[in-house]
């Protein structure tokens, strides 16, 4: 089918990839808030009501902890649920179905049932939603064994990651961005998927790794244009997924450069970042001629003001900062 | 201080005060409105034009030091409370003048001052707190009644019924006010909840509840006034649900489709400032003349307040770390390290 990359936004790679995946297996069925009627909040199943029916595309009243739960127990049944909720800020609400049921009931009970579910919601801040909406929760998620987790940067990945984990078998945390709904690019056709656990390498570069993934991938490729005009050649690598996480990918970049940043919207105690500079040191000691460095939110609740939040969301400079210092320039040389 | 607690039925100088509140907050949100559109307002802005008897009516029956708590749509509980209008303004443009020191947005008012304990974002996620605000109350004594009010898409989420029950368990000095304006974004109310009604969800845990027309300012003053008198008189919880309409989409981003133009115009035409100006005009409560004079004086405030707001300084970038925690353990006042390099 697929016969050269259409070019369409990630919200579109979205739909589509569910479209496909409801039309392949009648199992597959979508719940969450105003996601039908409405179209969802971001636009993102528009039009699947209508070809599907409510059996299959269900608006839910608003009660995240009472329909992710229930989408767990239609899992264990052998139905393979995508739930949305509305945005990553109201998984808070449902964290105890997530972490107590869903990762936890595959192992827990000997292998005996399954959980094939993904739960999908966009995060991250950037339009002035203040502290409760504002929330970049990878860490949390990624801190829980059982629990897979995917973030896509690109419409292609946004697609073809959606497509895997609606077939995984086990529950998939799906990240999106709610800055990267418009963003268009090519994407693959109905049986292009892309695996879980291989990292991508957005640019190649010599001179430092920068790992970033969904929005900031974005971020990083702009520093490093503004990096590569001061003859400073940085690689973009993009993990896709941080359950399972691609350190091989990263560390053969990290033992090649010798330098490495990662870029992080969450914040810094505990976060995605540090995380993976822990690998790092693990697996490449050695090779390291700098710590690592971390480019994180501020480690404050996301304020209104709009010079407040962009101050305190990771922007280019910061990241072209970063690479400077495990250069070992002066910021700004 | 104690305070006397308001009649349920205003004598004239408080009926001409609600109206004049109740125009002050159509006002106001309208305005809020251009300055959104002109692109100085940031993130969601939620109006509540429309709910304006539901707020007055509910915020008149209360004492000042009553805590009140509310949801992202909470211009009107602001003003109705009596904070001013440049420091709501001011926040709802982000300057270091806000309420909240433009730290909160539109989402999130408070006014400790004024007992207003602030608008929440997550939906239900208000509820628990009034809740430990009544305990409060009881546990030192007073005679406060705490009061929350939120949306019938939130009375669906467990953590309200969770609450009704602990209320009713422990006889604690709340009223729930349930505003039912039919619709939690898209979803119209029969396609949330088994049943349309919300109010015999707290009768369920024993908590005395009604329902009321909230399109009625005076009628929602009279049942909020009773359910406060219970609550602080007899030391029961209280529940009212108010039964109103929105007449703007869900936030400023909601093109608003879902909903009939034929419900809406329906629903227009039960204006709660119209009906309620009828009634004043038509018991000679207030003039024409005097309306004229009111509405002046209401839109040289409120264009005051968007002057203010607009010529207020920025938050200064340096105090983005300020006030992550009452107690910093370090001396620049940060939480911790800022983790930026
Ligand atoms: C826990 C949670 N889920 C979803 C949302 C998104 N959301 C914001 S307002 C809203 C509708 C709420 O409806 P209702 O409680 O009736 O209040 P109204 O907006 O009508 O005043 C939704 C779903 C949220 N803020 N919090
Ligand atoms: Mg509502």
């Amino acid at each position: 089918m697929s016969d050269g990359p259409a070019q369409m936004t990630y919200r579109d790679a979205l739909n589509e990839a569910l479209r496909e995946e409801m039309q392949r297996d009648d199992a597959v069925f979508l719940m969450g808030e105003d996601i039908g009627r409405f179209d969802g909040a971001f636009k993102v199943t528009r039009g699947l009501l209508d070809e599907f029916g409510e059996q299959r595309v269900v608006d839910t009243p608003i009660t995240e902890a009472g329909f992710t739960g229930l989408g767990i127990g239609a899992a264990m049944a052998g139905l393979r649920p995508v739930i949305e909720i509305m945005t990553v800020n109201f998984a808070l609400v449902a964290m105890d179905q997530i972490v107590s049921n869903a990762s936890k009931i595959h192992y827990m009970f000997g292998g005996q049932a399954t959980v094939p579910m993904v739960i999908r919601m966009p995060g991250g801040a950037g339009h002035q939603l203040s502290a409760q909406h504002s929330h970049s929760l990878e860490a949390m998620f990624t801190h829980v064994p059982g629990l897979k987790v995917v973030v896509p940067a690109t419409p292609e990945d946004a697609k073809g990651l959606l497509k895997t984990a609606i077939r995984d078998d086990d529950p998939v945390i799906f990240l999106e961005s709610e800055g990267l709904y418009g963003k268009k690019g090519p994407v693959g056709g109905e049986d292009d998927l892309v695996p879980f656990g291989q990292a991508v390498v957005r640019r190649p570069g010599r001179d430092c790794t920068v790992i970033a993934h969904s929005r900031m991938v974005w971020v990083a490729l702009a520093a490093a244009e503004d990096l590569a005009a001061q003859g400073i050649d940085v690689e973009v690598i993009d993990p896709r997924t941080f359950r399972p996480l691609d350190l091989d990918t990263l560390a053969a970049s990290v033992r090649r450069t010798s330098r490495a940043v990662v870029v992080d919207e969450g914040w810094p105690e505990c976060g995605i970042a540090a995380g993976v500079a822990a690998h790092l040191y693990e697996a490449c000691f050695d090779w390291l001629d700098a710590p690592v460095v971390r480019v994180n939110s501020a480690d404050v609740p996301m304020p209104y003001a709009r010079n407040l939040e962009q101050a305190a969301i990771p922007q280019a400079g910061d990241v072209v900062s970063a690479v400077h210092a495990v250069l070992g320039r002066e910021a700004g040389a | 201080m104690t305070h006397a607690a308001p009649a349920a039925q205003p004598d004239h100088d408080g009926m001409r005060a609600m109206f004049r509140t109740m125009t002050l907050i159509r006002r106001f949100e309208e305005r809020a409105s251009d300055e959104y559109m002109a692109g100085r307002i940031g993130g969601f802005l939620h109006l509540a034009i429309g709910e304006e008897a539901a707020i007055v009516g509910t915020v008149s029956a209360l004492r000042p030091d009553d805590p009140l708590t509310s949801t992202y749509r909470e211009h009107g509980q602001a003003l109705a409370r009596g904070s001013d209008p440049r420091a709501i303004m001011a926040e709802l443009l982000g300057r270091a003048t806000g309420i909240c020191g433009g730290r909160g947005g539109s989402m999130h008012l408070m006014d400790r001052e004024r007992s207003f304990y602030g608008g929440y974002g997550i939906v239900g996620g208000a509820v628990p707190l009034a809740l430990g605000l009544a305990w409060a109350t009881r546990y030192r004594g007073g005679d406060q009644v705490s009061v929350t009010m939120f949306g019938e898409g939130a009375a669906n989420q467990g953590v309200v019924s969770e609450c009704f029950n602990m209320a009713g368990l422990w006889d604690l000095p709340i009223v729930f006010l349930i505003l039912n304006n039919q619709y939690g974004m898209g979803t119209p109310v029969e396609r949330a909840a088994a049943v349309e009604d919300f109010y015999p969800r707290a009768a369920a845990y024993d908590i005395e509840s009604w329902k009321v027309d909230g399109m009625d300012v005076l009628a929602v003053r009279g049942a909020v006034a009773e359910a406060a008198r219970l609550a602080r008189e007899e030391r029961r919880p209280a529940c009212v649900e108010l039964l109103a309409y929105r007449y703007r989409g869900h936030s400023m981003s909601d093109p608003d489709t879902v909903r009939a133009t034929e419900e809406k115009e329906r629903w227009k035409a039960r204006d709660p400032l119209v009906t309620f100006e009828r009634v004043l005009l038509g018991e000679d409560i207030i003039d024409a003349g005097a309306i004229a004079a009111m509405q002046a004086e209401i839109d040289e405030v409120v264009t005051d307040a968007a002057a203010f707001a607009e010529e207020s300084p920025e938050v200064p970038v340096v105090e983005l770390a300020r006030d992550v925690y009452a107690q910093p353990w370090n001396d620049d006042a940060r939480g911790s390290a800022l983790m930026r390099p």
